[in-house]
């Protein structure tokens, strides 16, 4: 049976892992999941587990949630972090997260799922 | 190859239209527009039409065709988020200049504002992001735009102050056009005290949502008075989600600007008019700047200078763009080109600038992610 291409990474989440996917023709790691590499076009890509480490890339604040689920949850803080494998992903972050902050994942349970919120590295 | 001019627009006022459905809103825009070009509806023999999310239907464009009583030998819709507008006019001059259509009509409109509740506007448009990396997050429009204003300011050095010049220029403008949606005067204090949405982004650095529709019709021969010709069109997609974006110094734009120009075989500098897309204040900053309409992080700056008022070097949505005169979906992206042309043309009224010759017109859809740039020029 095939699966989604996202299947790895979200059953990764359940169990409080980040896997990402590196392409096995020239090493680049992908952001999102793929078909194909975004650099060398390769199709063998692999699935491989991220430390959980990086630097935020970009931060927000968000005051007014998009739904009744997350209003609950308002103001929360939402990054972009540059893994240090590569790839960039968003997440929940600790309010005093800040560009350039070494940061490191942690998980927490919402709305029936699993979701990554980093916080700064001691 | 045939040129291809735009023969007339039409628009509804954007705003509220209780009770009116899309294909009302389209209805007039399109009356509008083919009475402006004195065409009947026999000599539509194509028509563009955008989506609407208060109206998703298989076929969108010929339920439209039936119902205003068209039977065009092509049609179709298209769906590139907030560039739909500038795909459809170049999609319309492709078809005129192939010589497969003489008139196409261009059309979008829905009651985004009426029409649904506005967490259901904003939870359709949060999926613009991706369904298992992003959206999950309890991630927005606002807060993918906030994410990308955040880096940007970070490389750029643009603060809160420097967006909020936009917002004012847009809202200055829209005070001058009967149909904009708001039309409040508002000042640079206003803007920084308004509420936050999305740090940086305050509710004034963010277009309302509106009901409203806005039509183009596309010809082989200049028709009326104003020759005005689509001299040059380009695109670019280099990514579609918010995280997957590889270079901040070119999300796409550059390279569809300088495709347009290179067709058009005009420079930058020979540029006249600007209509830009704005869906949020930092959108029209990376815009301009990344397009080469001001140095990277200068934008603002050229705001203060006047450069982009209606009595500037470079007038820019002098209808108030998205930021004023309103976001009604794909009808709001075509209101910068709907401008851009009535300007050119000298049909703008009170709003009417000193005479201009050639317009950069220039859309963007998704979170920076699909680019469509356009070249008016009229010929004298």
């Amino acid at each position: 049976m095939t699966r989604p291409a996202s299947a790895p990474f979200l059953e990764g989440l359940q169990n409080s892992v980040i896997r990402y996917q590196a392409c096995t023709a020239c090493g680049a790691a992908q952001t999102l999941a793929r078909y194909a590499c975004r650099s060398c076009g390769s199709t063998e890509l692999q699935w491989r587990t991220a430390r959980g480490a990086g630097r935020v890339y970009s931060v927000t604040t968000v005051a007014r949630a998009p739904s009744d689920e997350f209003r609950p949850l308002a103001p929360y803080a939402l990054a972009i972090v540059e893994l240090d494998e590569g790839p960039r992903l968003m997440g929940h972050a600790t309010a005093d997260a800040r560009i350039g902050d070494r940061v490191i994942a942690g998980f927490f349970d919402f709305g029936g799922r699993r979701l990554v919120r980093f916080t700064k590295e001691a | 190859m045939r040129q291809a001019y735009i023969a007339g627009a039409g628009n509804t006022a954007f705003g509220r239209h209780e009770g009116s459905g899309a294909l009302d809103l389209m209805a007039q825009a399109a009356q509008r527009a083919l009475d402006d070009a004195q065409l009947g509806r026999a000599d539509i023999d194509g028509v563009l039409c955008g989506y609407a999310t208060t109206l998703p239907h298989l076929m969108l464009s010929t339920l439209f065709c039936e119902r205003f009583s068209l039977e065009p030998a092509y049609a179709h819709s298209v769906q590139l988020g907030g560039a739909t507008g500038c795909a459809m006019l170049m999609l319309a001059r492709e078809l005129v200049r192939a010589g497969r259509c003489g008139n196409v009509l261009v059309v979008a409109g829905e009651n985004r504002l009426s029409g649904q509740a506005r967490d259901s506007a904003i939870q359709t448009l949060a999926q613009v992001g991706d369904a298992d990396f992003e959206v999950p997050n309890g991630a927005s429009v606002p807060a993918y735009y906030a994410l990308l204003a955040s880096r940007y300011m970070h490389e750029t050095g643009l603060d809160e102050e420097d967006l909020a010049q936009f917002a004012v220029l847009m809202r200055t403008a829209a005070v001058r056009h009967p149909d904009a949606h708001l039309r409040t005067p508002v000042g640079v204090k206003d803007v920084l005290a308004s509420k936050m949405i999305c740090a940086p982004l305050k509710l004034l650095d963010c277009c309302p949502i509106s009901d409203g529709a806005m039509a183009l019709v596309v010809s082989a021969g200049p028709l009326g008075k104003a020759r005005v010709a689509i001299t040059g069109a380009g695109q670019a997609h280099r990514h579609q989600h918010l995280t997957a974006i590889a270079d901040t110094r070119n999300y796409g734009a550059r390279d569809a600007a300088r495709r347009a120009l290179d067709e058009a075989r005009v420079r930058a500098s020979d540029i006249d008019y600007l209509a830009i897309y704005d869906s949020f204040t930092i959108t029209l900053a990376i815009l301009i700047e990344e397009t080469g309409f001001a140095e990277r992080g200068g934008s603002a700056e050229r705001v203060r200078a006047g450069d982009f008022a209606p009595g500037g070097r470079l007038p820019l949505n002098t209808h108030g763009g998205l930021l004023s005169f309103g976001h009604s979906g794909v009808a709001g992206g075509m209101g910068h080109a709907v401008e851009a042309y009535r300007q050119l043309a000298g049909q703008a009224g009170d709003r009417q600038v000193v005479s201009r010759t050639r317009a950069f017109v220039h859309g963007d859809g998704g979170v920076l992610s699909s680019h469509v740039s356009l070249v008016l020029s009229r010929e004298d």
